[in-house]
């Protein structure tokens, strides 16, 4: 017999960065800008910490809501970040990634048939997580024109009878997009008037440049009561592997959350977490000097495009450029893999990100500046190349 | 100026035109910056990092812990200079603790070591005791590693 697949898992397609990382998989001397993870190794400290921790022997399962000293940091952490305190005993949970922390906050707060609203491009498990957890996902575009950040009025005009979330990620991957407190507090009011729960995924808020710091839209008063904030150590620390996120959020939700990920997850990993107390204890000049570093390949990569004609304004978060491509008269999909073809460049292109992607890519700057120079190099040799075609044909 | 000086201080044969990039500046901006820096006696030199191991292998690297009698006037200052002065010292720091000047130098043998401590260093009126320690292997030299650990893998695309 065929074993059965559930029908709302068969309709989720296949992820189109999967197809893309086999075929960058199956070629020699790419430069890679697709990675969306810094390529710092976890800083020493921190992995001398992880180290210390198997030695003496901590292997084995913790609360199942993270370890105290853990959720402690955290709820320091947060508080500086936002002005917003969270008891450590009850409201902080600690996921296995951002990830699993937006897949179980989803799980316990939908019904089946419920809507979630979320601004596009965006990053790739959003839409299929709500669909895991049976409910609706409606995508509302974001612009060029504004920076690709969600105006209130879009959300406003997008909210339904049947609308119950909407999952914010700002500074956003793949476009870098940021929100100015003007922004975050327009979009908390009308959240506020229409009742909606807010999925804040901050996990770049600690990488945002230009000595501009994030504004959490949790900070905005009466947002305390309807949001899951959602952060984790992996970007602004260099520990991805490490798989360490975590959930605030009101206690109701936070228990309901419990229930899920003891039974799904049952722990985060103990010597993860021992790393992660290291990191939010004393990682805080090492993750300022690799966010400097981000700030400066920021600027290269910035200019460096516009100087080759493709539109990319200045992303004031994150590690990604979203460098607008239409001007080549090639869609996101061709341009990615001709260059991937012609110049062994990967990155990736903005459909993957939902189709309002479409006319740009992502360029990932979480890369060497010896590679970023060298790719830029053949992007711009690229570019010039499909121009001169197009002019030949046109004549 | 931050980051510049971190720049230049990581590698100081960097392009000025990538520098601008980097910066968000011009290159003439850049010019001016550097050129300000070094007037201002906050840039004194550039320097290149050897793997002694690779290179020239048998060249003798010392410490040398030099205990010192103050002077009435101007302290440690004077004799300091003074031995700061020899070709053979790389580097001369006044420390906290149990002895008053670390010195750091380098020569061709050991016997050329130890005829500028036993003649120079030591027959100086100040100098009251020296204690020198040889260097047997560098595992890191001004924030560069001689051997690096070859860079960890990562997926070439994740989202």
């Amino acid at each position: 017999m065929k074993i059965p697949i559930a029908d709302h898992v068969s309709e989720i397609p296949k992820s189109g960065i999967r197809d893309f990382f086999e075929i960058v998989q199956s070629m020699t001397d790419v430069i890679s800008l697709g990675i969306g993870e810094p390529d710092f190794v976890t800083p020493w400290h921190i992995r001398e910490a992880a180290i210390y921790s198997l030695e003496k022997g901590r292997t084995g399962y913790t609360s199942n809501l993270g370890l105290p000293r853990l959720r402690r940091a955290i709820s320091d952490a947060v508080f500086r970040a936002t002005g917003v305190r969270y008891e450590a005993a009850s409201e902080i949970l600690v996921s296995v990634g951002v990830s699993e922390a937006i897949d179980t906050a989803l799980r316990a707060i939908l019904n089946p048939g419920d809507e979630v609203l979320y601004h596009e491009p965006c990053y790739v498990s959003y839409n299929p997580s709500v669909k895991l957890a049976y409910g609706v996902a409606r995508a509302i575009p974001t612009r060029v024109e504004d920076e690709f950040a969600l105006r209130a009025d879009a959300l406003e005009a997008a909210i339904g009878p049947r609308t119950k979330a909407v999952m914010l990620n700002f500074p956003t991957n793949p476009t870098g997009a940021t929100l100015d407190r003007e922004q975050a507090e327009a979009i908390a009011d009308v959240c506020i008037r229409r009742n909606l729960v807010v999925l804040a995924d901050e996990i770049y808020s600690d990488l945002t440049y230009d000595d501009r710091r994030h504004f959490s839209i949790l900070s905005v008063p009466g947002m305390r009561e309807r949001t899951v904030y959602l952060h984790g150590l992996s970007k602004a620390y260099a520990m991805t592997g490490f798989r360490i996120g975590y959930a605030c959020g009101p206690r109701e939700v936070i228990d309901a959350m419990m229930k899920i990920h003891q039974y799904s997850i049952l722990c985060a990993p103990i010597v993860s977490q021992d790393a992660a107390v290291e990191a939010l204890e004393r990682g805080e000049p090492a993750m300022l000097r690799m966010r400097r570093e981000y700030e400066l390949r920021r600027n290269y990569v910035v200019s460096a495009l516009n100087e080759m004609g493709l539109d990319c304004f200045t992303p004031r978060g994150a590690f990604y450029v979203f460098p607008k491509i239409s001007s080549t008269g090639l869609t996101s999909q061709e341009f990615s893999m001709r260059l991937l073809r012609e110049k062994r460049v990967a990155v990736v292109p903005g459909t993957a990100f939902g189709p309002s992607g479409e006319g740009h890519v992502r360029c990932s700057y979480a890369t060497g500046l010896d590679q970023i120079k060298v790719a830029m190099e053949r992007i711009a040799e690229f570019v010039s190349e499909v121009r001169a075609e197009q002019a030949r044909s046109a004549a | 100026m931050d980051a510049l000086l971190d720049l230049l201080k990581h590698n100081p044969l960097m392009p000025r035109e990538d520098l601008a990039k980097l910066l968000g500046l011009t290159v003439d901006e850049v010019n001016d910056r550097i050129a300000q820096l070094e007037r201002d006696g906050v840039i004194i030199g550039y320097q290149t990092v050897i793997n002694r191991d690779r290179w020239n292998p048998d060249v003798v690297t010392a410490v040398i812990e030099v205990k010192i009698t103050p002077e009435r006037d101007g302290g440690f200052d004077r004799i300091a200079s003074r031995i700061a002065k020899f070709e053979e010292v790389q580097s001369c720091y006044l420390m906290s603790g149990g002895y008053d000047l670390l010195v750091l130098i380098e020569a061709d043998n050991l016997r050329q070591i130890a005829s500028f401590v036993a003649e120079k260093l030591s027959t100086i009126d100040a100098v009251v005791s020296t204690a020198t320690r040889f260097r047997l292997k560098t595992y890191k030299e001004n924030g560069a590693f001689h051997d690096l650990d070859s860079a960890p893998e990562r997926l070439s695309v994740s989202p």
